[in-house]
């Protein structure tokens, strides 16, 4: 069996993100990682893996970004997985979520080609974009069912099944594979890597893929080609500080219930 | 001027309060149409409650075939319509859907069968000087604020909960039925059990003026948090920790994981402000935190903060707040 795990690397959401002139995230000066949501779809790759010994599976790492994302893929091979592949291409910059859909599809295909590829799984978001779309895009693009946002997965032969909680309720759903699954923070711990784990990383198999090699033409993705347009970004002015009492024989009750009537709350 | 249609958020027999706001963005862009996915027998009473906000027709998709199925019917319905309505009419302004989880995949399979440009969660929606659609999104936990447009097809613009005053205005609300085909490749992802959430009887997360919510700091006890959320009408919320920790399930999440929200009061007690929790709250208007570290960051984005103990703070305000009510 085969599995594609999509990891993507981000702008650390801890350090200052920003933007770049032409309002693309600044995915070069920043220091960036694994997105940190897209380790919990590692972790279900290598968990079937475990749990499914008798299928082979191969676990695959694929991300789409600039030179330094391969550092995601090389976690996701210290954590666990099998080999890694990076699409990196100038003309890709500045993709919207039609254009990274695209580009991921068309590698898919092209991993496909090789070896028909069962399952695909992915983090619930980015933590940059934060859209949770491309998933579905995939889906839509690789006609494929999709089983989303799911807290709990189990498998059975092709079958699949996940919980997922939505705004209004709990549900089950299930479906055949090969499909796109998106699994959620609630799925479990993603493991740390070993040291041993890291040492087996460097020996793992890597490729690197550009736009021709998965036969996408360099004027269908980028910030030229996008669907969509940044006109303006703007920093959003630190919160300030405000008032901060200490609580002493209930003081500090008295003086927050003063302060929210003050704002009309009460 | 060109249709603008608005995908109805139907929950538990009501039109959820997001339609009438995205209605209410939709007029600034062209003639608002409501399209509702759902049971025929709720058309009628859907009709009424859009037509109060401005939609002039209401186009219903019957669910009956599709309803036990992921997304992909629902999109492959809303591609028919929008085809449709976009022939008859020469053109479609843009298509407005509610930012949730699974109306934003709807989304998301739409702009590529439409192959037209996608934003997410947007916070706001003007007219562009050349008639096109501007979107503001907050983004990196809110310490950003975007302006763009779709530039490729029909704007295609999730739009989060809060993000306009919904207004009233007079619209036919004229009921077209609209049949679809929906073909076997959509129906691949079967819900095979739902099980409804349980109403709390406080106001929705996402929607409520206040919300009042609680960590790690309650121990797992949130009465006092509840109590005082009840006498402000507010809603209840949690961060990852208390979820984790089993004390509330985890459609109380506030943060990167959970729901983002932009109350007007947004109330942390025994939260610590870590930058997940802080992505899902720090539009809030306002902002106070109880927390017995006064290193705690929550701190930083307070606009009043009390340092004391969330157990002998909140029940004292909660009476302070009875007393003055009188
Ligand atoms: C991928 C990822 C996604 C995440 N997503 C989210 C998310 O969506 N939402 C979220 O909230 N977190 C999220 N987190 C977790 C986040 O990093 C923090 O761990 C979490 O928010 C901490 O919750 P807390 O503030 O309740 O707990 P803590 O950080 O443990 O803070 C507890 C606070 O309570 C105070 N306290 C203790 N006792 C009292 C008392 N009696 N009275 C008053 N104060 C008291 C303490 O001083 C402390 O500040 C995510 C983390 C990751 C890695
Ligand atoms: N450039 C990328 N490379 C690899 N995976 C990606 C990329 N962009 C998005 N993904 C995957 O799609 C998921 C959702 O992304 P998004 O729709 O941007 O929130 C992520 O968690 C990743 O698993």
């Amino acid at each position: 069996m085969n599995i594609v795990v999509l990891v993507k690397y981000v702008p650390d959401a801890t350090a200052d993100r920003r933007f770049e002139q032409d309002f693309t995230v600044d995915r070069v000066e920043i220091d960036g990682l694994l997105s940190e949501l897209d380790e919990y779809a590692v972790e279900q790759a290598l968990q079937l893996k475990e749990k499914r010994p008798d299928d082979e599976i191969e676990v695959t790492a694929l991300t789409v970004g600039p030179e330094k994302a391969l550092d995601a893929v090389r976690k996701a091979l210290q954590m666990g997985a099998d080999k890694g592949v990076h699409v990196v291409d100038d003309a890709i910059a500045g993709s919207d979520y039609l254009g990274t859909s695209l580009v991921l599809a068309k590698a898919i295909e092209k991993l496909g080609a090789e070896k028909p590829v069962d399952l695909v799984i992915t983090g619930m978001a980015s933590t940059d974009a934060s859209g949770s779309v491309v998933p579905v895009m995939l889906a839509e693009r690789l006609n494929l069912p999709q089983v989303t946002l799911a807290s709990v997965v189990e498998t059975q032969g092709d079958q699949v099944r996940i919980k997922r909680d939505t705004d209004a309720a709990t549900e089950v759903v299930g479906a055949t594979m090969p499909l796109v699954l998106s699994v959620t923070d609630q799925s479990g711990e993603a493991r740390y890597p070993s040291f041993k784990g890291i040492m087996a990383a460097k020996k793992k198999p890597l490729e690197t893929l550009s736009l021709s090699d998965i036969g996408v033409d360099a004027g269908q993705v980028g910030l030229e080609a996008a669907y969509t347009a940044v006109e303006d970004a703007t920093a959003r002015p630190p919160r300030t500080a405000g008032e901060i009492v200490k609580d002493e024989d209930g003081s500090g009750a008295q003086a927050l219930g003063d302060f929210l009537a003050s704002k009309k709350f009460i | 001027m060109s249709e603008v249609l608005v995908l109805v958020d139907f929950q538990n027999g009501v039109v959820k309060k997001p339609t009438f706001e995205l209605l209410t963005l939709a007029k600034r862009l062209g003639t608002p149409s409501a399209v509702f996915i759902g049971g025929s027998g709720d058309a009628a009473g859907v009709a009424e409650s859009v037509k109060k906000y401005g939609a002039e027709k209401v186009y219903v998709i019957d669910d009956a075939q599709i309803k036990g199925y992921l997304v992909a019917p629902k999109a492959e319905a809303l591609q028919q319509l929008a085809e449709k309505v976009s022939a008859d009419s020469g053109g479609l302004a843009a298509i407005l859907i509610p930012s949730g989880a699974e109306t934003k995949e709807i989304a998301a399979r739409l702009a590529v069968k439409l192959d037209s440009g996608l934003i997410t969660d947007a916070v706001d929606i003007a007219a562009a000087d050349d008639g096109g659609a501007v979107a503001t999104q907050s983004v990196f936990a809110g310490n950003y604020t975007l302006t763009g447009k779709v530039t490729k097809g029909t704007p295609i613009i999730t739009v989060k909960p809060n993000s306009a005053a919904p207004e009233q205005a007079d619209g036919a609300g004229t009921v077209e039925e609209f049949a679809v085909t929906v073909s076997d490749a959509a129906k691949t992802a079967q819900i095979v059990a739902t099980q409804p959430r349980q109403a709390t009887g406080r106001p929705e997360l996402t929607e409520a003026a206040i919300i009042v919510s609680g960590g790690r700091g309650t121990g797992g006890d949130f009465s006092a948090v509840e109590a005082l959320a009840d006498e402000l009408g507010a809603a209840v919320g949690a961060s990852r920790a208390a979820v984790d920790s089993g004390w509330k399930p985890h459609s109380f999440q506030v943060g990167q994981t959970g729901k983002t929200v932009s109350p007007q009061l947004y109330v942390a007690n025994g939260i610590s402000g870590a930058i997940q929790h802080r992505a899902g709250m720090q539009t809030s208007k306002t902002i106070v935190a109880v927390n017995k570290d006064e290193e705690a960051p929550i701190f930083e984005l307070v606009d009043f903060g009390v340092v004391g103990d969330l157990h002998t703070v909140l029940p004292a305000l909660t009476e302070a707040i009875k007393q003055r009510k009188g």
